[in-house]
């Protein structure tokens, strides 16, 4: 049983006043629980915005995305909100951690969104950091933390509500090599640990080296898909 | 909540900014309003205690033409049945009579009040307007009769103390344009019950001094028995009954109880009497509301702009909450928080100073004596005056400074509504 299914994507950018973009064209895809898949494709040929829509950040302009057996495109918008909060982990590139919480009160942000108690938020928050090497570092603020330390907080916080999967667009491309190897180690270990699915958007060769199934796209298709044994 | 109350302080130097604006402008705000408000109170409180009392009883005959002859009929009934009431706090009757008063140096038209000075004690604080030289003497520990005399002689008198027969206490004004003094003689001509014009010599016991020099300039008092064998009218035929009450927020209650008792008489509350003071109460605290309004406004539109430039600073970061999955509720409370907390620490500081200097002046004075004392007497209003506010007023304050924060910072909560998180993601600050 999948936990994405794409029927024929098609997203066109149309703001009426210039050339519309075919973003997506029709794209076929289907990932299962606890796969480890990263979508590859030059810039511009649709990967983040596959990710967008994948993430409910963005609606289609036609096709079909069942997610976890519910059809994003029937949702409204507060729905599709209280579906990402539940369901979806977000990893961004720029790390999007709330300067004015320390670590420990980012990673516990959307427990305390879906009202968890505070006392396995607590819990959770302290294993989730401790998992990505950030034990001792629990109530430092962003500032006070590297890019490499701030991307495992962001991880640690996507992974904190149980998500069904994680998102992670172009999670690496602000570090150093030993902090991405460090990262992915992290991020692979988790996926074995807590099987959860980990879908990436990147250029990043060290990514894509990790990765168990690799989709590459171009121009809005999907022109390739390998998956390693 | 605690969100927002951390957001405050991401940009201390425009957080304080606007903190010190609030401060400033409710500070600036709060003390005109209490100096308004203390001088509004104490010439309501000069007028009611000492001139006017709560509620006044007449025939409505006397109030249309001021003849001797128009006096309260069956007064002990209606005194009688004043002091039965609760929250009557004293009541006394008048002999009011529109006089001639001459010294050996000027004449002048006044009111004489005949009246009983012990019950006026208990009703007005026209004894407290007396400088009492006999109060001092006995502080002083003067006890030979004789020594205390010409302690009297010298000062501004006694209230109806110091001289025995026929004592008259004047006003510092009519004094002046009498050219008499503590002692001096002065002579009442005035027509008798029966229509004759007849007279009497008083001496003055005492000099009383208000804030209202006109007051002072037209009122004599006597004692109502000495006035009743001059003009034959009995001292149980008064031409005013005064009422004050423990609490001046009773008299509509009273007045109508009373005017359902005694329909043949016209009663009175303070308001009506002069509706001056009533209208002044009133436009004070209408002031005092507008002012704040305006500074709140002022003040808002500086929120306004505070938290619209927050909006934009932050809007990667509110693509972010949203995409995590804050609701649009809840990323519209964190804005609206945000903005009452900085109002009301900014409220904490400008009203927590307010109170300070407010009870500091509101025990030393302030004192204008210098620059503009016979302007503000003029007006019925002290050169000292005791700033005061009372505490529903700051309760108010801090009501509306909430409400200002909730409207400054809805139009920007609105705006970061309206953000694509998809979109804001991708901003670059």
């Amino acid at each position: 049983m999948n936990i994405i299914e794409i029927k024929d994507l098609v997203k066109i950018y149309d703001d009426k006043k210039s050339v519309p973009v075919k973003a997506l064209n029709g794209i076929e895809l289907s990932v299962a629980p606890g796969e480890f898949t990263t979508i590859v494709g030059p810039s511009g040929s649709g990967k983040t915005t596959l990710l967008n829509i994948l993430g409910g950040l963005d609606d289609p302009t036609s096709g079909q995305i069942i997610v976890n057996n519910v059809n994003l495109s029937t949702l409204k918008s507060r729905e599709k909100i209280d579906f990402r909060m539940r369901y979806i982990g977000f990893v961004f590139q720029a790390y999007n951690l709330i300067p004015v919480l320390t670590a420990r009160e980012n990673v516990e942000f959307i427990m305390h969104l879906q009202g968890w108690p505070k006392k396995k938020r607590q819990e959770r928050s302290a294993f989730l950091l401790k998992a990505v090497g950030l034990g001792d570092r629990m109530n430092a603020r962003p500032g006070k933390l590297s890019g490499g330390q701030q991307q495992r907080v962001a991880v640690a916080r996507a992974l904190a509500s149980k998500p069904k999967f994680i998102l992670a667009d172009e999670p690496t491309a602000n570090l150093d090599s030993k902090t991405t190897e460090n990262l992915l180690d992290m991020m692979e270990q988790m996926n074995r640990n807590e099987q959860t699915t980990f879908i990436f958007s990147t250029h990043d060769a060290r990514v894509v080296a990790k990765a168990r199934r690799i989709i590459t796209i171009e121009d809005g298709k999907v022109i390739h898909e390998e998956t390693k044994k | 909540m605690m969100i927002s109350w951390k957001n405050i302080w991401r940009n201390k130097t425009r957080s304080l900014v606007v903190i010190a604006a609030i401060t400033l402008g409710l500070f600036g705000g709060l003390f005109s309003s209490a100096m308004f408000k203390g001088m509004g109170d104490q010439r309501v409180h000069e007028a009611l205690s000492k001139e006017i009392s709560h509620i006044q009883i007449h025939n409505p005959l006397y109030l249309e033409n001021p003849e001797i002859g128009f006096y309260i009929n069956r007064a002990g009934e209606v005194l009688d049945f004043i002091r039965q009431q609760d929250g009557v706090a004293g009541v006394t009757s008048r002999t009011k009579l529109t006089v001639m008063i001459g010294s050996t140096s000027a004449n002048s038209g006044v009111t004489v009040l005949g009246i009983d000075p012990d019950r006026e004690r208990q009703v007005t604080e026209l004894y407290k307007a007396v400088f009492d030289s006999s109060e001092v003497a006995r502080e002083l520990k003067i006890h030979d009769p004789e020594q205390i005399q010409a302690f009297l002689k010298d000062s501004v008198g006694a209230y109806f103390k110091g001289v025995s027969r026929n004592p008259i206490l004047i006003g510092e004004k009519l004094a002046h344009k009498l050219k008499i003094k503590v002692r001096s003689k002065v002579v009442l001509t005035f027509q008798s019950v029966d229509g004759n014009l007849t007279g009497g010599a008083f001496r003055v016991c005492g000099i009383y001094r208000m804030n209202n020099s006109m007051f002072e300039e037209a009122n004599v008092f006597v004692r109502a028995d000495d006035l009743a064998k001059l003009t034959g009218l009995p001292v149980s035929k008064p031409h005013e009954i005064a009422i004050i009450l423990n609490d001046f927020n009773e008299t509509t209650p009273l007045v109508n109880l009373l005017k359902q008792h005694f329909p043949q008489l016209e009663i009175s509350g303070w308001k009506e009497l002069q509706p001056d003071i009533g209208m002044m109460n009133d436009f004070m605290n209408a002031m005092m509301t507008f002012m704040i309004v305006i500074i709140l406004l002022a003040l808002g539109f500086g929120i306004v702009n505070t938290m619209l430039m927050v909006v934009m600073e932050r809007s990667k970061e509110l693509g972010m909450l949203m995409a995590i999955g804050m609701s649009k509720i809840r990323v519209f409370s964190m804005i609206i928080f945000e903005s009452v907390l900085l109002c009301l620490t900014g409220a904490a500081v400008g009203i927590g100073i307010s109170v300070l200097v407010i009870n500091y002046f509101n025990i030393h004075g302030i004192d204008l004596t210098k620059f503009a004392k016979e302007g503000f007497e003029a007006m019925g209003f002290s050169a000292v005056f005791y700033p005061a506010l009372g505490f529903d007023f700051y309760l108010l304050v801090t009501l509306m400074v909430v409400i200002t924060g909730i409207l400054a910072s809805t139009y920007p909560a609105l705006k970061a509504l309206k953000l694509n998180p998809a979109e804001a993601l991708r901003t670059e600050v």
